[in-house]
């Protein structure tokens, strides 16, 4: 484990703005609307659509 | 706090505690258990419910039933045929208001293919007290083999709400040794 | 910043205060607290009926008080009450205006007027559909209709919500990421987007089948993306009351989250993987292939439980780092011991966590899992498994945080104090037993939404084995119990917002105890490991259990018929 007060320093959180200086998941969690992107996504290809595809598969009895 | 902003400006660098770590590794592994767990089943277990399902026209089931029911019916009991269908024949069960239709009688650890369809509504298939339950839809024929394992008299419950007599829906299997 | 919108500032926590948005977070939990109410009346008559021996309400009585009840707690109560959580949220936790205030309240309108329209629907008796409406059983148009308007109206919120985040990052309102617990709530509110999307696909086709203009709706189709909906609609509530997990642990001990990335992650297993659970209502349909299934009910390889758990261990484990930094560091427990069981905050979130956990939670992951399932569909169980997460979890947190509400946001002193401090007991203690009693009675085979189980009116006979009476008594007798909790925290709230002391522009509220924000004891992410040997204790009786309670039900599953 790492002394963790080197990131902090003196001056306010937000000194530097600059988005490109953080971590790529941070960002990503920084990003509401490609989490919500993600989150409608997610389940609307593997739970609804694959599974509406299922269900149109269902043969007709012969 | 967690009301507000973090106070590291880059806080995904921040290190993981043990404690947490080993945590979510347990937490993981545990979940990749249950995972493979449902998997090895369908290997391994005994209970695992069949995909086989057909699109069928409510008439187009009743009349696979009939056809069961004046072939094998052995009895009349409360109203209801009761049907000794051939052990590893295809058995038909009719879920209607407020009905499960006919009574069947069938043989200890014997294999039958059990078709399942509703004729009007959603009812639920609650064999009890087994307790195997499957839900019905008009419609669609579920199609899945049981063997029964017990000897005895089991009642069929409605445990999907199809109306005011829904807690009237009782149906009967025997299963003879 | 622009003049024309209102603030105060809150003496307690220092924050700005969009008046706005202290008035719609009001609004929205008096609405969810009235529906709550009429709700839980309904709920009360159903385990009367439910009670052999009372078997209270006749039986076409009995559906429409289940329909109602479920609709108006399940639905009403809990999304008016996420409402005022995403404002808070948002607008308070962020020292910023609301961004669409109008937008906010036409969608208030809106899902008090659809919540009002089915619930006319359904007392006119022509709608006794459940909460389900599983087609081609019909309801009336207006109890479509209803659902449709309120879904609209909270889809605003949702947007509101998110044009609140956009105008706080634009106008630097806080500085680097949002708060945790907003995080929280911005989880909650994409789970809602999809709930609403997916309750929108099916249910406007569904208000026209009911008009006559469209012929047919497949069922399994219905039940497929109606599930979207209604399952859903319930990891919203997850996400929410997580959320309020840790604002609580936050206002009232001043705990800090052991780990940002951590917690944070958590909250992304959920937006991804919460949702796929839909499927545990699936498992015993025709035609769905078991890599549909498995995958699915597994949250894709149970990450979202994963997410879960990690919250079960953060947040206690936040709570004993910050009680243990305060000099309670006797022993495994001391910190908990000590912790303060007389706020009904704290007492109300730390029940919630852990019925939660060990009621709803394991019960809701053995239950999804493919093959178990089988002998607890539309059982009793379900019944018993989603009152351990919605009612022990979700209801209790967010009891627990009405209490802190009332005094910061409603801005009077909290009145009748015993009874607020008996509440979260008596109410919590009532729903643990609920939702075990109907468990029982489900592993023992009792059918859900029943109006009778001695099938004295069937054709056939059939008997349930008499234990599951003994349990449906012991379920009517803690309802009674639960009911009573509940009412106890209407008369509270009521009390309190209406008739209680207004406090001054400026004076502190002596109770419930919130500390200053400058008490915040805890640093996360400090270098040394947090030490919470009492946490690892909990949580470890908690995995055991799960790991036990998991595989007896595969030995129950190994002794019923062979299938396949």
């Amino acid at each position: 484990m790492t002394d963790n007060n080197n990131d902090r320093g003196d001056a306010s959180p937000a000194a530097n703005d600059d988005q490109e200086m953080l971590p790529l998941m941070q960002r990503i969690l920084d990003n509401p609307f490609l989490l919500l992107v993600l989150g409608v996504a997610t389940p609307a290809v593997f739970y609804i659509i694959w599974g509406i595809i299922e269900i149109t598969q269902i043969p007709i009895a012969d | 706090m967690a009301i507000t902003p973090p106070t590291e400006r880059i806080w995904w660098r921040q290190p993981i505690a043990k404690v947490e770590l080993v945590w979510i590794i347990i937490a993981f592994t545990w979940g990749l258990i249950m995972f493979f767990m449902m998997i090895f089943w369908h290997g391994a277990g005994e209970q695992n419910l069949s995909s086989e399902a057909y699109q069928i026209k409510p008439e187009r089931f009743a009349a696979h039933a009939q056809k069961m029911i004046d072939d094998h019916q052995v009895r009349i009991e409360g109203g209801f045929p009761v049907v000794h269908p051939p052990p590893g024949s295809d058995v038909y069960l009719i879920a209607r208001l407020w009905q499960w239709w006919p009574i069947l009688e069938l043989e200890k650890d014997q294999s039958y293919r059990l078709h399942l369809s509703s004729m009007d509504w959603q009812h639920g298939f609650s064999l009890q007290p087994v307790n195997i339950n499957l839900q019905v839809h008009p419609g669609y024929e579920m199609v899945l083999t049981i063997r029964p394992d017990q000897a005895g008299e089991f009642g069929i419950v409605c445990n999907e709400f199809c109306g005011i007599g829904h807690h009237m829906m009782v149906g009967k299997i025997y299963v003879a040794e | 910043m622009s003049k024309i919108f209102d603030f105060r500032t809150c003496p307690t926590t220092g924050l700005r205060v969009d008046r706005t948005a202290e008035k719609l977070i009001k609004a929205n939990a008096v609405a969810a607290v009235i529906f709550l109410a009429i709700g839980g009346l309904f709920g009360l008559l159903v385990a009367l009926t439910r009670w052999p021996a009372v078997h209270f309400l006749p039986a076409d009585w009995f559906y429409l008080a289940l329909t109602a009840h479920g609709l108006d707690v399940l639905l009403v109560w809990i999304i008016f009450f996420e409402m005022a959580v995403l404002y808070f949220a948002s607008a308070i936790l962020l020292n910023c205006r609301l961004a669409g205030a109008r937008w906010a309240w036409t969608g208030f309108g809106l899902m008090l007027t659809g919540a009002l329209v089915t619930n006319v629907a359904v007392l006119r008796g022509q709608s006794s559909v459940m909460f389900t409406s599983y087609v081609p059983m019909q309801a009336e148009p207006a109890f479509y209709l209803g659902i449709i308007l309120f879904a609209v109206g909270a889809l605003i919120g949702c947007f509101v919500f998110f044009g609140t985040l956009v105008v706080a990052r634009r106008e630097k309102t806080y500085a680097g990421s949002i708060p945790l617990v907003t995080f929280g709530a911005l989880t909650a509110a994409i789970i809602a987007v999809f709930t609403i999307a997916s309750g929108a696909i099916i249910l406007i086709p569904t208000l026209l089948w009911s008009l006559g203009l469209v012929a047919h709706i497949d069922p399994l189709v219905y039940k497929t993306i109606w599930w979207a909906m209604g399952h859903s609609s319930q990891q919203i509530n997850v996400s929410a009351h997580v959320a309020v997990w840790y604002a609580i642990a936050a206002m009232v001990l001043g705990a800090k989250p052991l780990s940002e990335k951590v917690s944070r992650t958590a909250f992304l297993m959920y937006i991804l993987f919460l949702q796929l659970a839909s499927a545990h209502h699936m498992l015993v349909e025709p035609g769905f292939s078991p890599e549909w299934k498995i995958f699915n009910t597994s949250y894709a390889m149970y990450l979202a439980v994963l997410g879960s758990m990690i919250h079960g261990m953060t947040v206690p484990g936040s709570i004993e780092a910050a009680q243990r930094a305060r000099g309670l560091t006797k022993g495994l427990f001391e910190w908990l011991r000590k912790a303060p069981w007389g706020n009904p905050a704290f007492a109300g979130m730390f029940m919630s966590l852990v019925f939660f956990g060990f009621i709803g939670g394991i019960s809701g992951v053995v239950m999804g899992t493919e093959q178990i399932n089988m002998i607890m569909h539309n059982t009793l169980y379900v019944p018993g498994h989603f009152h351990g997460t919605v009612v022990a979890g979700t209801t209790l947190a967010f009891m627990a945080i009405t209490y802190l509400l009332i005094p910061l946001i409603f801005r009077r002193e909290l009145a009748m104090r015993k009874l607020a401090t008996w509440q979260p007991y008596i109410f919590g203690i009532g729903v643990a037993g609920i939702s075990i009693f109907m468990m029982g009675a489900g592993t023992l085979g009792v059918a859900r939404r029943h109006w009778d189980m001695t099938f004295a009116d069937a054709l056939l006979p059939f008997d349930y084995p008499s234990v599951a009476y003994l349990m449906m008594a012991l379920n009517g007798i803690f309802a009674v119990m639960a009911a009573t909790g509940g009412l106890m925290f209407v008369l509270v709230v009521v009390r309190s917002v209406f008739f209680g002391r207004r406090l001054a522009e400026n004076e502190k509220p002596s109770y419930p105890e919130v500390p200053p924000q400058a008490a915040a004891v805890a640093h996360y992410g400090s270098a040394e490991s947090p030490h919470i040997p009492g946490t690892v204790f909990l949580v470890g009786i908690f995995f055991v259990a799960f790991v036990l309670y998991y595989f007896v039900n595969w030995k129950y599953l190994s002794e019923v018929w062979p299938l396949s």
